[in-house]
């Protein structure tokens, strides 16, 4: 009896410890109170004072900007990487595996300072740009992980048969691969674009005073101290990416 | 027939192209500045010096390391303790929502640590959720100091590190051939010969990468000792954020980062010793 209750008990209790604080947050950004832990009666106070933020929401668009072309373009070199790994025997192909699986496990605050040393002696003044650079470096080996694990499911007879039939390589990407490959293609674009969207510790570094962006706001206004503004922003910011993954989860589990 | 190679090219050009100009350069770089001398005037001069190394061994940066190690460490420790068996229950169920408990474990993962961490101080505060339930049930009647101490630092890193220990584990839970450990049993191995036997040794792997993503971010995720343990609360990765963006000492910021890189070395290296004769070599 005590055998059979303690797995769901044990299960429960760690997703219990992972969703609470997330609850507590969002329960108590509809709070009408100021720092009180006391229910004071639902309110949308908070999140109308958020939406008067003018400089929140100049830090969202830049944010989403950032996004969308750093999730772009890591989802066109990470997914031909990708493709290459599979489909060619290459000079430095363990290599590559190697650099890639390094980049995945090293501390982000390596890569931060490493980026910010690399634009300091290029003289590149730190915004917009470096940020974008940085981003699609560090989304790079995520999407090269996620698409690839998609294509090794591919039946390899495809690409011979295809072959056979006189398809060049670009022919077979745009006509094969790409079609097939969509739904990985979209989950790396979609996990790329919510690890721009959350990074803190690389842009931290990269970042300069002109192009301010979410994550680091959110951090600068947390660092004064809890205030009931930054709970509602905090669960929009949370609502928004939990719809992201539930959407990539979705496109990811269609087809397999 | 002569296959056109030009698609290969390209897209092998861009990879390398990217990967060394903005991946091998820098961290090319972060090896150079450790060896060079600091200079307040001109951030890095030559000639080469090893001095940036004997710096580290400095009475105050030792005390911040033993910290790092010390705070990382349990951290680490305590998801391993508490992740292993959450991971082996859920590789192990035969349920129809075990993909959607896979899915609850992977949504974290993927949202905004600064803001779990953020999430954490409603709990831990000394109004917070924790101290109030407390003192309502009669148990304490004191708030218990739960926020900004070391307390609250290893709970914050424990819940964003948490995923990143169990989903390495998950995968090679799942791999696992279930045949060897019935096959165990009906040698007459009890339970725990079985796992340290049989389950263990093949389940090293897993460990040693979920202890990689938890160990080396504990020490460098500067952000959460900076929320919630207070002024007074630097770890590793707080130090090496201080030498470049406050006293602009970057030879030794990237000193520090070497010795990061050298602890991932050796983790690697562990793994790559426990997966020795395997063909699954990949981690993630």
């Amino acid at each position: 009896m005590i055998a059979r209750l303690s797995t769901p008990t044990y299960l429960t209790t760690i997703y219990l410890f992972f969703y609470i604080p997330i609850i507590v947050l969002i329960i108590y950004s509809f709070n009408n109170a100021q720092f009180s832990l006391v229910w004071h009666g639902f309110s949308l106070h908070w999140y109308q004072e958020l939406f008067k933020d003018r400089d929140l929401w100049v830090a969202v668009w830049h944010s989403l900007l950032l996004g969308i072309i750093s999730a772009t373009l890591s989802t066109t070199v990470g997914g031909l990487a990708a493709v290459s790994l599979y489909r060619y025997k290459f000079f430095g192909r363990n290599l590559l595996y190697a650099l890639i699986f390094i980049l995945i496990l090293s501390p982000e605050i390596v890569m931060g300072i490493s980026l910010l040393m690399l634009f300091n002696i290029m003289k590149v003044n730190l915004g917009f740009w470096t940020l974008l650079f940085a981003h699609i470096t560090f989304c790079i080996p995520f999407v090269i992980v996620t698409v690839y694990s998609r294509i090794i499911s591919f039946d390899k007879h495809i690409f011979e048969a295809a072959k056979d039939l006189g398809a060049k390589d670009w022919m077979i990407m745009r006509s094969i691969i790409l079609p097939l490959l969509w739904p990985g293609l979209m989950a790396g674009w979609l996990l790329s674009f919510t690890l721009s969207l959350d990074d803190i510790i690389t842009s931290y570094f990269v970042a300069g005073p002109d192009f301010e962006i979410l994550p680091l706001k959110i951090y600068s206004m947390v660092r004064l101290g809890v205030k009931p503004e930054i709970n509602a922003l905090c669960s929009i910011t949370f609502m928004f990416t939990l719809l992201l993954v539930v959407l990539s989860q979705l496109l990811l589990r269609k087809k397999s | 027939m002569k296959s056109d190679r030009s698609f290969k090219y390209f897209s092998l050009s861009i990879t390398w192209f990217w990967l060394v100009i903005f991946s091998l350069l820098p961290y090319g770089l972060v090896i150079t500045a450790s060896l060079l001398h600091h200079d307040s005037s001109h951030l890095m001069q030559l000639p080469f010096t090893l001095m940036n190394y004997a710096g580290l061994t400095n009475k105050l940066y030792l005390t911040i390391f033993e910290k790092s190690f010390y705070i990382a460490g349990s951290c680490t420790l305590i998801c391993l303790v508490v992740g292993y068996p959450f991971a082996y229950l859920i590789a192990r169920m035969q349920h129809r929502f075990k993909n959607l408990l896979i899915l609850l474990i992977i949504i974290p993962f993927w949202t905004s640590s600064l803001i779990r961490s953020y999430s954490m101080i409603a709990i831990l505060k000394s109004k917070g959720l924790i101290n109030t339930a407390l003192m309502w049930l009669g148990i304490i009647h004191q708030p218990l100091p739960m926020l900004f101490n070391n307390f609250a630092v290893i709970s914050g890193l424990i819940y964003n590190l948490l995923p990143f220990m169990v989903l390495p584990l998950l995968t090679n839970i799942e791999r696992l051939d279930h045949r060897l450990i019935d096959a165990a049993r009906d040698l007459g191995a009890n339970r725990i010969t079985t796992f340290r036997k049989i389950i263990l040794p093949l389940t090293m792997p897993g460990i040693i990468s979920g202890c990689i993503l938890v160990f080396l971010p504990a020490m460098t995720i500067f952000y959460i000792p900076d929320l919630l343990g207070g002024a007074k609360s630097i770890l590793l990765g707080n130090l090496i954020q201080t030498q470049f963006l406050v006293t602009q000492n970057w030879p030794l910021g990237s000193a520090m980062s070497i010795l990061l890189a050298i602890i991932l070395a050796v983790l690697i290296a562990l793994y790559w010793y426990s997966t020795r004769g395997k063909k699954e070599k990949d981690l993630l």
